[in-house]
C-alpha cells in the first residue's frame, strides 16, 4: 500500500515549499531569455579547478584526485566562476553569462549556505556604472508582475558612512571607528585587530549600516582600495576600488568589478592574499596563473557581476531563511 | 578548560561570559560575501535571566559554563535554603533565595522542578508549567455565576495570589500556568 500519511521524521521534505520552487524556475527560465534576447552566451565552465580563491574571507573546498597524474593535488571546488570566464573573455567570447552552484566552506546561516546558485555575467566594453544600469533593466525584466523593483538608488561606500555614522572611510582613524562601534553596537568583539581597518567597517556593515537599509534596492559602489579583490582601482580624486554591491529589502544580493585586467597587479593581488592567509594562520592556495597568463594576453575592458539567485528569491518571497528558498540545503543535503 | 568555537554555537548551548554561566538563545552567522564573518548571537545570563546581545568574530573560542539541568523534587524550606532531591540518586542540593527568586511563589512540596546546577550548585529553579494549589484565602465564592466575567483575588497556599472567577471557593483545588501566574481551571479530581 502507498503510504498517505506524512511520516514521522519528515526530514526528507526540501526546505522549499512547492510554490517557491516554481517562482525559483521561472525566474532562471527568465534570466535565461533575457539573456538570449541581448546576444549574451551562456557558459559553464569547470567546478572543479587546480586552483582556488586566495581571498582571505572566502575559503574553497578541496577534494582529492586519484586517476591518471595531473601533476597536482588537491582538486578545488570553485567559489565563483570568474576566473575561467575571464579566460573566455580574453580568448574572445564576448559578453557571456553563467548560472551555477558555487562552494564557500565554512558558511552556513540564515543567508549563507556553503553551496549556493549564482548568476554570473560580463559585460565588455563596459565599466561598474555602465553594468550597474544593466542590472537594474534585468531586474526590472525578471521580477515583472511578480515584485515591483525600481531601479536602484546609488551610494558610495563613503556617502553611505557619512550618512550612517558620520565617519569616513578614507580620512578617519581606525580609533574613530573603534569609539563609534564601542558606544552604539550592543556588542563589539573581543578580538578585534587594531591595526587593520577593514574588520572594523565589516562589523559595522554588518551591524549597523545594512540593519538601517530599508527596502528599496541600492547600489553602493567605489570601496576602499584595501577590499578591492579583483576590481580596478582608480586614483583619483582619491584611490577607490571600482567595486559595487547590490542591496535588495536589506539583502546583500551581488557583488561586482570594473575588472582589474593588469597581469602583474593581479598576480601581486593574489600573492598578497597568500601572505595575509598565511598570517592569519589559513592555508596558502594555488593561484590561477592560467588566470595571469590570461590578462597577460590581453582582458578586455570590462565589468562583471555575481547575483545570488537564492537570495533573490529570499527577498522577492519574503523568506527568512535561505532553506527555504533552495530544494535542500546543506542541512537537509 | 572546556571551551568551544563560535562553530559549535547553537540554541542550549552554556558558555561562560564575564564570569557568569549563560545560555544561547539565538545564534546568527553574518558575513559580508567578501568580508571578516561574525557570529552574533543571544544570550541568556542563567544567574539573573537578563538577555544580552554578544558579537564574535567567527572561530574565536569562549569559554564552557559546566551547567546541568536535571529533574528534582522539592522537599521542603529550612528558612535559609529551599531543598530538592534528585529522584534516583536521592542526592539533595539546598537553593538560596537568589536561585529560587519568583519560582518560590509556585513551590508545592514534591512537586518536580527544573532545577539550574552551575558547578554542582543550584544558580536557577524553574517550577513546572502547570501547578495545583489549594485556595487559602478568597472572598465567598457566588454560587452560580460562572460567567468568568470580572473575577477576584485569590491567595493560593504557597502565597501566590492570581486572579480566580468569582464561583472558586476556600479550599478549591485549581491549576494554575506558572510561567503566565494565570488560572486555568478547578483541577480535575
Amino acid at each position: 500500500m502507498p503510504r498517505t500519511e506524512p511520516t514521522a521524521d519528515s526530514g526528507w521534505r526540501p526546505g522549499a515549499e512547492l510554490e517557491t520552487l516554481r517562482l525559483r524556475a521561472r525566474l532562471l527560465a527568465r534570466i535565461r531569455n533575457y539573456f538570449a534576447d541581448r546576444d549574451v552566451l551562456e557558459v559553464d565552465t569547470p567546478m572543479l579547478s587546480q586552483a582556488g580563491s586566495t581571498d582571505p574571507a572566502i575559503e574553497s573546498f578541496q577534494t582529492r584526485w586519484w586517476g591518471p597524474s595531473i601533476g597536482v593535488s588537491p582538486l578545488y571546488l570553485h567559489t565563483s566562476p570568474e576566473f575561467p570566464m575571464k579566460r573566455l573573455l580574453a580568448a574572445g567570447s564576448g559578453p557571456i553569462y553563467q548560472l551555477c552552484h558555487v562552494f564557500r566552506n565554512g558558511e552556513l546561516g540564515r543567508r549563507h549556505n556553503p553551496e549556493f546558485l549564482m548568476l554570473e555575467w560580463y559585460r565588455p566594453g563596459s565599466d561598474h556604472h555602465a553594468l550597474m544600469d544593466e542590472i537594474d533593466v534585468l531586474m526590472v525584466t525578471v521580477m515583472e508582475g511578480v515584485c515591483d523593483y525600481v531601479p536602484a538608488r546609488r551610494l558610495t561606500y563613503q556617502q553611505w558612512f557619512l550618512n550612517e555614522t558620520g565617519l569616513d572611510p578614507w580620512s578617519d582613524p581606525l580609533d574613530a571607528f573603534r569609539r563609534f562601534a564601542q558606544s552604539e553596537l550592543a556588542s563589539v568583539p573581543e578580538k578585534m585587530p587594531g591595526d587593520m581597518l577593514d574588520p572594523w567597517l565589516d562589523l559595522l556593515v554588518t551591524h549597523w549600516l545594512e540593519p538601517r537599509l530599508d527596502d528599496a534596492p541600492l547600489f553602493v559602489y567605489d570601496y576602499p582600495v584595501s577590499q578591492a579583490s579583483l576590481a580596478r582601482v582608480r586614483q583619483q580624486p582619491q584611490p577607490v576600488a571600482e567595486r559595487f554591491e547590490l542591496y535588495f529589502k536589506g539583502i546583500e544580493l551581488a557583488n561586482g568589478f570594473h575588472e582589474l585586467a593588469n597581469a602583474d597587479e593581479q598576480q601581486q593581488r593574489f600573492e598578497i592574499d597568500n601572505v595575509v592567509r598565511q598570517q592569519a594562520g589559513q592555508a596558502s592556495v594555488p593561484l590561477d596563473v592560467q588566470l595571469v597568463a590570461a590578462l597577460r594576453d590581453g582582458l578586455p575592458d570590462c565589468a562583471g557581476v555575481a547575483l545570488g539567485i537564492d537570495r533573490l528569491l529570499m527577498s522577492i518571497a519574503g523568506l527568512r531563511d535561505i532553506d527555504a528558498a533552495m530544494p535542500f540545503g546543506m542541512r537537509r543535503a | 578548560m572546556a571551551t568551544y568555537s563560535t562553530n559549535e554555537f547553537k540554541g542550549g548551548l552554556k558558555i561562560m561570559l564575564d564570569g557568569d554561566p549563560c545560555s544561547i538563545i539565538e545564534n546568527e552567522f553574518v558575513k559580508p560575501g567578501k568580508g571578516q564573518a561574525f557570529n552574533r548571537v543571544k544570550i541568556r545570563n542563567l544567574k539573573t535571566g537578563r538577555v544580552i546581545e554578544r558579537t564574535f568574530k567567527s572561530n574565536e573560542s569562549v569559554e564552557a559554563a559546566d551547567v546541568m539541568e536535571t529533574d528534582m523534587q522539592y522537599l521542603y524550606n529550612d528558612g535559609e535554603f529551599w531543598y530538592f532531591m534528585h529522584p534516583e540518586t536521592f542526592e539533595q542540593v539546598g537553593a538560596g533565595e537568589a536561585a529560587v527568586a519568583d519560582a518560590v511563589k509556585w513551590l508545592k512540596e514534591q512537586d518536580t522542578c527544573v532545577v539550574t546546577l552551575w558547578n554542582g550548585e543550584p544558580i536557577s529553579i524553574t517550577p513546572p508549567n502547570f501547578v495545583m494549589l489549594k485556595v487559602a484565602e478568597t472572598d465567598p465564592g457566588v454560587r452560580g455565576d460562572t460567567s468568568g466575567g470580572g473575577g477576584k483575588p485569590a491567595t493560593l497556599e504557597t502565597g501566590a495570589v492570581v486572579r480566580v472567577p468569582l464561583f472558586i471557593d476556600i479550599d478549591e483545588v485549581l491549576k494554575i500556568d506558572t510561567r503566565t501566574g494565570e488560572y486555568v481551571g478547578r483541577a480535575k479530581d
